[in-house]
């Protein structure tokens, strides 16, 4: 359900409307950033912060702490696999 | 045979997220777990992934085949396109008929099968539907066609709500009189609520949909680990996601204790998005009921626009009659979305039922469980 | 001297003197005078053509685009390479083009001539001759711009015998380049879907290549990955010779840019269009030698092996993915639609 793609927000592309470009890889669209803009913030500072985009929004901003977090338990996951097989041996 | 690497460089957050090597060894850490819990228990474990985007990454990379015996995954109804009831579709070829009106919908439901025709098939009979990526290209064809009428067919989970809501707030604050949404909008929270109740259901935990969670946060699933006892883990769309979801279930249930976590701590934060949700209550009122094909009407399920937007509502219009068109009654996508069939048990699934062809609902869309199923060369379960 | 006028008229495909005008002023300038016969039909002498094969190759094929130009190319280049390249595809040298161009009323002269200068490049390069042609024009809306339609002849060189019916179990699958580029470049090219994306078009003769694999020797059959893409002529393969085709979706060269264009619009590569790469069957004792060979042409730097023919599920397109699971691929379905779930 609902295909929702991380994103860079290269460019603000119209403050007012909350607009912006973003790339993915080198295919840019521009998208509405209004979701992922607080009232007082300007939609300039989101410039070089990831994205999820969906239907031409970008839904949510993506955490790279949270992002780092969840890759680090993978791989310490991975790591205590490998010593538990290494143990049976 | 060498072979080259199919990347010049990654696509940040997603590529990290397949790696295979990780993959590997997660399902060796989840082979372990299974093992510790068939000492506890016989029966395999039963987890519902809601999303139709699950259930497509699923089979992408090949997951059912991988993961062990003791877990069954079921393929929840979390395809918004695959519940649409034929009816639903009457009523846009209607619209779509209509002298000067453009229908503009995502290229997600012009194949799917009305009680006679898709959009497709009216479209190239010479109906004016045109495909939209985004609601916002929808309100941007009503401005460059102001002799037209266009009707935006807005349908989706709470995902995609904020976006039909902002684009008409938008068409509000710009006077834009010729826009027109026609809301098929529905909610995944009611129906895993349904799910949940309905008597024919034995769920051992669910994969939480992870984008209309981004939406609406976390913490509206916690009813379902604290009143039904079943884990609710919500989970990103990438194979690393789904096997870490599945572990953290299987984990829950080692430690006898049900609990609500979120996977998709990057995207995911526990009370959603303040100013989505916000635009999705200043736009949309609850429906009483909203009829789902394959799983009949569920309860405050479906969105409709709220009066102060009557004026963009294509149901006040139109004469959009909602007649309910019914599914061949040998069709068995109730079952198969409850988990009681699995979709190559259906009698129909692959002889009489295929994407070409499809009878039922889960076969329509790509998203959908038996279209999933069919698309990956699951073949027919003969013993069923 | 009464020019041209800027816009195509329905007069000028009327076969009088308006008509003569755009030929002689516009169209003929971009043809080769010496070869273009202007008789009801051209004539070759047999005994020439003999001197280079056995058998003679003929096809057809009619283009039609939306956008008509597009990052790495247009239906100009297109119309050449494509037909050239089912020439190519089936062991022959291709030697020489019919012409048809097909014009909305109103089509704007310049853009004419653009075109026709890209299919007289085309040409040039694929070393190929128009000899023949025709030209029509449509009332306004009754085509899209411009449809071209281009036949080909080529001679097969009398020890080149590649077929579906040659394939074995344990010949080797390989793809000349990237997929999916065109495909890519042509959603890039539409104006409805906005997006702006760094990827060109593979719209290219093929025969550079195909020349290297037949005088390497090995070769079983050679099939242009056009629409429906890499899924399609691999689905095509293994229906047409009953055998099964199994392929590792990480051996696939894709692009990152093509990848992110297809999870932006729920496509997948596979079945994106490709207008100047190819698959090839190989013996497998040939296939490595061969494969150095195309990766030392500019064209063929990506060539890659992807897979292998099977016994296993006969008539079926069996792909590994990266985790070692195994899934059937279809044969892509009608028209590509963005999806958002």
């Amino acid at each position: 359900m609902c295909l929702g793609i991380p994103a860079q927000v290269k460019t603000i592309s119209n403050e007012a409307a909350k607009l912006g470009i973003v790339e993915i890889a080198g295919v840019r669209r521009e998208i509405n950033l209004a979701c992922v803009c607080k009232d007082a913030q300007s939609p300039t500072e989101l410039v070089g912060c990831w994205v999820l985009v969906h239907v031409g929004f970008a839904m949510a901003l993506i955490d790279e702490a949270e992002a780092e977090l969840t890759l680090t338990l993978l791989n310490e996951l991975g790591e205590l696999q490998a010593e538990t097989q290494g143990a049976r041996l | 045979m060498s072979t080259i690497s199919n990347t010049e460089e990654g696509l940040r957050y997603l590529d990290e997220f397949r790696d295979p090597a990780l993959a590997r060894q997660l399902l060796e850490t989840l082979h372990d777990q299974c093992d510790r819990l068939s000492q506890q228990r016989q029966k395999p474990l039963q987890i519902m992934e809601v999303c139709g985007g699950h259930t497509h990454s699923i089979f992408r990379y090949g997951l059912h085949d991988l993961l062990p015996d003791s877990i069954e995954l079921v393929h929840g109804p979390g395809c918004p396109v695959c519940v649409l009831p034929k009816g639903v579709i009457d009523d846009c070829l209607r619209i779509a008929t209509a002298p000067d009106t453009i229908l503009a919908s995502f290229g997600d439901a012009l194949r799917v099968p009305g009680a006679k025709k898709s959009l497709l098939q009216a479209r190239a009979e010479g109906a004016d539907v045109r495909v939209v990526y985004s609601p916002l290209d929808a309100l941007n064809l009503a401005r460059q066609h102001p002799d037209k009428t266009v009707v935006f067919f807005a349908l989706g989970f709470e995902t995609t709500l904020p976006a039909t809501a902002l684009a008409l707030q938008q068409a509000r604050a710009s006077s834009v009189d010729n826009f027109l949404v026609y809301s098929n909008h529905i909610t995944i929270l009611a129906t895993i609520r349904a799910i949940l109740q309905s008597p024919d259901m034995r769920l051992d935990g669910f994969l939480g949909p992870g984008h209309a969670c981004m939406i609406i946060g976390t913490e509206v699933f916690r009813f379902v680990p604290e009143r039904f006892g079943i884990p609710f883990v919500v989970a990103g769309f990438e194979p690393l996601d789904i096997l870490q979801s599945i572990t953290m279930i299987v984990n829950q249930h080692l430690n006898r204790a049900p609990a609500l976590e979120n996977q998709y701590t990057r995207v995911v934060r526990d009370h959603g998005n303040a100013v989505a949700l916000q635009a999705i209550t200043e736009v949309f009122e609850v429906r009483e009921s909203f009829e789902w094909r394959g799983l009949g009407a569920i309860d405050q399920s479906g969105l409709r626009l709220r009066a102060a937007y009557r004026a963009f509502d294509a149901e006040h219009c139109f004469d959009l009659g909602q007649q309910k068109i019914p599914d061949p009654s040998h069709c068995q996508c109730g079952e198969v979305l409850k988990g009681v069939l699995k979709p190559s048990q259906c009698k129909l699934y692959s002889n009489q039922c295929t994407p070409e062809q499809p009878q039922g609902a889960l076969m329509v869309s790509s998203e959908g469980a038996c279209a999933a199923y069919y698309n990956y060369g699951v073949p027919r379960d003969q013993c069923a | 001297m009464i020019s041209v006028p800027e816009h195509i008229t329905l007069s000028q495909g009327a076969g009088g003197r308006d008509m003569q005008r755009l030929l002689d002023d516009v169209i003929y300038q971009y043809l080769d005078p010496l070869s273009l016969q202007r008789d009801d039909a051209a004539t070759f002498a047999l005994n020439s053509l003999a001197q280079s094969g056995d058998r003679l190759a003929f096809t057809t094929d009619t283009y039609t685009v939306s956008p008509l130009r597009f990052r790495g190319g247009d239906i100009g280049a297109l119309a050449v390479n494509g037909t050239v390249n089912d020439l190519a595809c089936s062991g022959a040298i291709p030697r020489f083009l019919s012409l048809s161009l097909i014009i909305e009323e109103g089509f704007a002269l310049e853009e004419l001539r653009f075109y026709l200068q890209s299919l007289q490049q085309a040409a040039h390069s694929a070393e190929v001759t128009i000899v023949t042609g025709d030209t029509k024009v449509m009332p306004r809306g009754a085509i899209d711009g411009l449809v071209i339609n281009t036949s080909g002849l080529g001679v097969i060189p009398s020890d080149r015998q590649p077929g579906i019916d040659r394939l074995k179990t344990g010949d080797t699958v390989i793809v000349s380049g990237f997929i999916g580029d065109h495909g890519t470049a042509i959603l890039g090219a539409r104006s409805d879907l906005q997006l702006d994306i760094d990827v060109t078009s593979d719209c290219k003769a093929i025969t550079p290549l195909t020349e290297l694999l037949f005088a390497h020797g090995g070769v079983r059959f050679v099939r242009d990955a056009t629409r429906g893409g890499l899924a399609a002529v691999l689905n095509e393969i293994a229906s047409s010779s009953q055998q099964g085709v199994r392929v590792r979706e990480t051996a696939i060269p894709v692009r990152p840019a093509v990848r992110s264009t297809c999870e932006l619009l729920g496509f997948d590569p596979l079945s994106l269009a490709n207008e100047g790469t190819f698959v090839a069957v190989l013996a497998a004792d040939t296939a490595g030698s061969a494969l150095e060979e195309l990766r030392r042409h500019p064209h063929g730097l990506h060539a890659t092996a992807i897979g292998e023919i099977t016994d296993r599920r006969p008539g079926k397109v069996e792909l590994e993915s990266a985790f070692g699971a195994t899934r059937l691929l279809d044969m892509p379905r009608g028209e590509l639609l963005p999806r958002i779930c």
